[in-house]
C-alpha cells in the first residue's frame, strides 16, 4: 500500500509546536519573503493605473491633463513612490531568482547563473531605456 | 587560569514529566576545535547523562545531527562554538517535526515522503544483464550531480515555512531527489513522479521562499530544483492540454 | 489525488511576473513620479494618444495589464494562505483572487480593445 503523505500518527507524548499566525515576523528573511509576495499588490495597482490612463487618453486632452494633475497631488505621489519601491523590489528579486528556473545549455556548456541573471538585467535596462526614450523624445 | 566557558541552552522535553519543553543551561569549555555536537557530547558524558540527541559520523555525511542553533537549522557537527561566542548558544530540536524527547525528532513523515517520490532509477522494463551497463556521459551526469549530494538531514524541511504550515507538502529534499532521478538519463519514472507531484501537495505548494537552499549544508539547491520542476510541470500541462484539445 | 490546474495559473503568474518586472518600473517612474515632479516633460497629448491608441500598443498593453492581474492573483492567494494561515478558506480565496483577475482583464479588454 502506498503510504499517504500528510498524515502523521497521533501520539500523545510527542511535542508539537503551534505555529503563530504571524510566524514570518520572527526572521528578516521571512519578512522579506512576505514583502516580495506583497509587491504583487503594487503590480495590480499599476495595472489599474494603466487602465485609468487609457480611459483618460480616450476621453480627450482635458481628461488627460486632469489625470496628470491628479497624479501631482502629494498623496498620489507618496502612494506612487511606495508602489515604485515595491515594483523595483519585485524586478530585482525576480531577476535574481531567474537562474533557478532557467537552465540554458549551449552544447555541453551550461551558461553560468550569473550570466543568466545578468542577461535579465541587461534586458531590463534596455527595455527601460527604450520606454524612457520614447516617452521623453515623443 | 580557569578555562574559558560558553553557555549552551538546550531545549529539554521530557514526556514522562508531562510538562512543556524548557530550556536548561550548561556551561561547557569554549574550545576552538569544538563544535556544538562536541559540547553536547561533553554535557552527556560529564554533566547530565539524561540529555537525548542523535548523531553519528561527526563529519557532515550522515545527516543525523541537524538541530536549530539560535533559530537556524544547521548540522551541529559543523557549527563551531567560537562562531557563536560569547554565547549563550540556544540549541533546539529541528523545527516543524514532532519532538520525541529533548533534541530527538520524529521523522517518519519525511521518510514516507521520500518513498513517495520514488527516489531510485525507475525502468519500464529491466534490461537483461547481457546487454551490459547503462551508459552515462559526464555531461549527462552533470545535469543532476549536485542533487545527488543530499544526505537527508532535513535541515531544508526546518527552513521551509510552507512545510511548517502545511504538513502535507512533499517538501524540499524529496522534490529535489525526485528531480535528481527525473534528470537522470537512465530513469524512466518521470511521468509517474509528475502524476504524483504536480498537485498542491507537491511542486505547486512551493512559494519559493528559498530558505531551503540557504540551509542546505551540501549545496543541493532544492529551491532551484523545484523551480525547474515547476517549469517542466507547466510545459507538461500545456502539452497535454493542447493534445487533448486536438483530439 | 485530484488533477490540479495549478500549472495553468502558475504559467500566467510567471509570464506576468517576467513581463511586469521588465516593463512596469520604467512606466511607473515616468508617468507617476518623473512627470508630476517636472523632472521630465512627457509627450504632447497628440503624440501619447497616437502611441497608446496604436493597435500594436493596445494589444501589448492589454497583455501586460491582464497578466499583471493574474500575477497578483496567484501570489496574493498564496500570501493569504501562508501569511495569515487561511488555508481552510482555500476555495473562497482562489475564487476571489482568480475571479478578480478575470474581472480586471475583462475591464481592460473593454477599455483597450
Amino acid at each position: 500500500m502506498e503510504s499517504k503523505t500528510g498524515y502523521t500518527l497521533h501520539h500523545p507524548k510527542w511535542h508539537r509546536d503551534a505555529k503563530p499566525i504571524f510566524w514570518w515576523v520572527k526572521r528578516w528573511v521571512y519578512i522579506g519573503f512576505i514583502f516580495r509576495e506583497l509587491t504583487s499588490v503594487a503590480v495590480a495597482y499599476s495595472a489599474i493605473l494603466m487602465i485609468i490612463l487609457y480611459r483618460s487618453v480616450q476621453s480627450g486632452p482635458e481628461a488627460y491633463a486632469q489625470m496628470l494633475e491628479c497624479l501631482s497631488h502629494p498623496v498620489m505621489l507618496v502612494i506612487n513612490v511606495l508602489a515604485l519601491g515595491a515594483v523595483l523590489y519585485h524586478s530585482i528579486t525576480w531577476f535574481n531568482l531567474s537562474p533557478k528556473a532557467m537552465v540554458v545549455r549551449l552544447g555541453d556548456w551550461r551558461v553560468p547563473d550569473l550570466m543568466i541573471a545578468g542577461g535579465n538585467y541587461a534586458g531590463w535596462f534596455l527595455i527601460s531605456a527604450v520606454i524612457a526614450a520614447a516617452y521623453i523624445l515623443g | 587560569m580557569a578555562e574559558e566557558t560558553i553557555t549552551i541552552e538546550v531545549l529539554r522535553y521530557l514526556p514522562e514529566n508531562g510538562a512543556e519543553p524548557e530550556f536548561q543551561s550548561y556551561d561547557v569549555p569554549l574550545r576552538s576545535d569544538w563544535v556544538v555536537l562536541d559540547a553536547l557530547n561533553h554535557i552527556k558524558d560529564h554533566i547530565d547523562g539524561t540529555l537525548s540527541y542523535r548523531w553519528s559520523c561527526r563529519m557532515g555525511v550522515c545527516g543525523s545531527c541537524g538541530m536549530m542553533i539560535n533559530g537556524e537549522p544547521v548540522l551541529t557537527c559543523a557549527a563551531f562554538l567560537t562562531k557563536y561566542a560569547p554565547g549563550p548558544i540556544r540549541v533546539e530540536p529541528l523545527a516543524h517535526f514532532p519532538v520525541v524527547r529533548d533534541l530527538v525528532t520524529e521523522v517518519t513523515d519525511f521518510v514516507d515522503k521520500l518513498k513517495h517520490v520514488k527516489p531510485w532509477v525507475v525502468r519500464e522494463e529491466d534490461k537483461p544483464l547481457e546487454e551490459g551497463e547503462f551508459k552515462q556521459t559526464p555531461a549527462e551526469l552533470s545535469d543532476f550531480k549536485s542533487y545527488t549530494m543530499c544526505i537527508n538531514c532535513m535541515l531544508c524541511y526546518s527552513a521551509c515555512p510552507v512545510y511548517g504550515l502545511e504538513p502535507g507538502f512533499a517538501g524540499p529534499a524529496a522534490l529535489a531527489l525526485a528531480q535528481r532521478y527525473n534528470l537522470d538519463n537512465r530513469d524512466e519514472g518521470n511521468d509517474e513522479r509528475m502524476a504524483r507531484l504536480s498537485n498542491d501537495e507537491g511542486i505547486w505548494s512551493c512559494t519559493m521562499v528559498g530558505e531551503c537552499s540557504e540551509a542546505c549544508p551540501k549545496d543541493v539547491d532544492p529551491a532551484g530544483a523545484i523551480q525547474r520542476y515547476k517549469l517542466a510541470g507547466a510545459a507538461e500541462w500545456w502539452k497535454s492540454f493542447i493534445t487533448r484539445k486536438g483530439k | 489525488m485530484k488533477k490540479s490546474n495549478d500549472a495553468f495559473w502558475w504559467t500566467l503568474f510567471g509570464g506576468g511576473g517576467a513581463l511586469t518586472a521588465m516593463f512596469v518600473p520604467a512606466l511607473l517612474f515616468l508617468f507617476t513620479i518623473a512627470t508630476p515632479l517636472g523632472w521630465v516633460e512627457g509627450p504632447s497629448y497628440a503624440n501619447i494618444a497616437w502611441l497608446l491608441m496604436h493597435p500594436l500598443t493596445r494589444i501589448v498593453a492589454f497583455g501586460l495589464i491582464s497578466l499583471s492581474f493574474f500575477h497578483w492573483a496567484h501570489r496574493f492567494r498564496f500570501t493569504l494562505y501562508d501569511g495569515l494561515q487561511l488555508k481552510h478558506l482555500f476555495e473562497l480565496i482562489a475564487v476571489i483572487c482568480y475571479g478578480g483577475a478575470i474581472a480586471g482583464s475583462l475591464v481592460a479588454a473593454y477599455v483597450l480593445l
